[in-house]
């Protein structure tokens, strides 16, 4: 298991992105735009050309981060990622249209988006879950803000300037799921223990 | 300001900010046993180092800092309305200064309160004291890892479970298999045998609250206890899901009276942030520990 985790700085080509596979570690660098729930029922209600420029080729990560006003801006306290597969309903549509790199997320997703991101050559990427204060530190700069008002802070857009962002491919563009294999794996421990 | 306030406040923000030393050092024990470097050692490292950042900067050790349950014994003569008060207080507190994330929203309308308050929040489990000492826990426990808990009702036909200690063996084996890295392994589990439904998953809940060093002082409980532990390692989640050796860090069983008719096995999960905290005020001092 033990491999260098790879660096990558956006934007990365289609043809980097479908040679990534799962297990690989990564340190990402580059724009992550956060968006929950309420962002993702906003982005596949109605295509969203003033936020086709802003995700086109960015990843859209799954996190409710805890901000704190600084001056004119903004600074990301505690960031780590929040379950992904609430929004198993949205996501392949957010991919499609928006020709996002990806998603960034915890937990795994299901066959719709593996699907999607087979087709449009998208990953999905596993951050270490409770990490927010570590993974909040990686990130250089806050961009901008959207829809702060309509949503509030956890579930507004965050554009996000990170820098050697640490997370690992759990599901890649060829279709391989990393969820699926530890699943598969430990449904087969658990039938010997119980001997089922 | 009732210096209760000042002390309940600074119970939160120990509580999301610090994670208790014994926590921690399981989390580096584990890390131990993993192969360095690799993928799984990584991800307990990250957590880790995060655990000393948040700690150095105080701030919080996830952004999910969960919703808040406080386990209260109240000394003889003190009214439990003045603590609610005082704790509520202190939790408005902690969320407009970022040591709590507004958490708290309408079950319908999904509209938050912003405050964290709302109806049974916090939610406040009294007891008496029994000494004249008032003593508050503090439970901050994640959506994430609170919807991986489970209930069972045995006999369960397709576990094979009966209505005894092998039959609990099997629901929390089943329970950490379910959970996969869901509710960011590696867990610390928290059964509660017997009770109703409600009771069962409070009494779960409240074994959380227990050291992780400490042995069951029930012989038969602290042998389950040792080979849940061992056995739910072997299913290989490991660290967020992502395979390896460390998928529980701990378990912890206890029990309550039932009803003749039910069997219930109740599991909370917490996250490896399994974040506990506890105040102790005696003789008007308070002191968090
Ligand atoms: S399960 Fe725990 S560590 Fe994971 S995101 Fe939720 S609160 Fe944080």
């Amino acid at each position: 298991m033990a491999n260098e985790p790879l660096r990558l700085r956006m934007p990365v080509s289609e043809e980097v992105l479908r040679g990534l596979t799962i297990g690989q570690e990564l340190l990402l660098s580059g724009t992550v735009v956060t968006a929950r729930d309420m962002g993702h029922k906003f982005l596949v209600e109605a295509f969203r050309p003033d936020f086709a420029d802003l995700l086109q080729g960015a990843f859209v990560y799954h996190c409710g981060p805890i901000m704190v006003r600084e001056g004119e801006g903004w600074r990301v306290v505690s960031a780590g990622p929040t379950t992904s597969n609430r929004e198993e309903p949205y996501q392949a549509e957010v991919i499609a249209r928006y020709r996002i790199a990806g998603v960034i997320g915890k937990g795994g997703m299901g066959e719709k988006t593996s699907r999607a991101l087979q087709q449009h050559g998208a990953v999905y990427l596993h951050a270490v879950g409770g990490a927010g204060t570590l993974l909040a530190r990686r990130v250089r700069r806050v961009r901008e803000v959207r829809m702060l008002q309509e949503f509030g802070v956890p579930e507004a857009f965050w554009v996000l300037e990170v820098e050697d962002f640490p997370v690992v491919v759990t599901m890649d563009a060829r279709g391989g799921s990393l969820h699926r294999e530890v699943l598969a794996a430990s449904e087969a421990r658990r039938k010997e223990l119980l001997g089922l | 300001m009732d210096p209760l306030v000042n002390w309940a406040l600074e119970l939160i923000r120990k509580t999301s900010t610090d994670l208790s030393p014994d926590v921690e050092r399981w989390l580096r024990r584990a890390r131990e046993e993993e192969a360095e470097g690799g993928t799984a050692w990584n991800v307990l490292d990250a957590m880790i180092r995060n655990v000393e950042m948040s700690r150095e900067a105080g701030t919080p050790i996830c952004q999910d800092t969960g919703l808040t349950t406080f386990f209260v014994q109240v000394p003889r003569g003190t009214d439990p309305e003045a603590i609610r008060e005082a704790l509520q207080q202190a939790i408005r507190l902690a969320t407009q200064e970022g040591s709590l994330r507004p958490n708290s929203v309408h079950p319908i309308t999904g509209k938050n309160t912003g405050d964290n308050l709302g109806v049974d929040l916090p939610h406040i489990e009294f007891e008496p004291s029994p000494d004249d000492g008032l003593v508050i826990d503090l439970l901050l426990k994640g959506g994430g890892s609170e919807n991986t808990g489970a209930q069972y009702r045995l006999p369960d036909a397709g576990l094979k479970a009966g209505r005894d200690l092998e039959g609990v063996y099997r629901c929390v084996v089943d329970a950490v298999h379910h959970a996969q890295g869901h509710g960011c392994a590696p867990g610390i589990l928290g059964v509660c045998i017997g009770g109703d439904r409600a009771g069962g998953y409070a009494g779960a809940k409240r074994q959380l609250l227990r050291p992780l060093d400490d042995t069951n002082p029930d012989p038969a409980l602290a042998e389950l206890e040792e080979r849940l532990i061992r056995d739910c390692n072997r299913l290989g989640v490991g660290p967020m899901g992502f395979g390896g050796r460390t998928t529980v860090l701990a378990v912890k069983v206890g029990w309550k009276h039932r009803h003749p008719a039910s069997f219930f096995v109740s599991i909370a999960y917490s996250c490896w942030a399994d974040r506990h905290r506890r105040l102790e005020v005696r003789n008007g001092v308070g002191k968090v520990f």
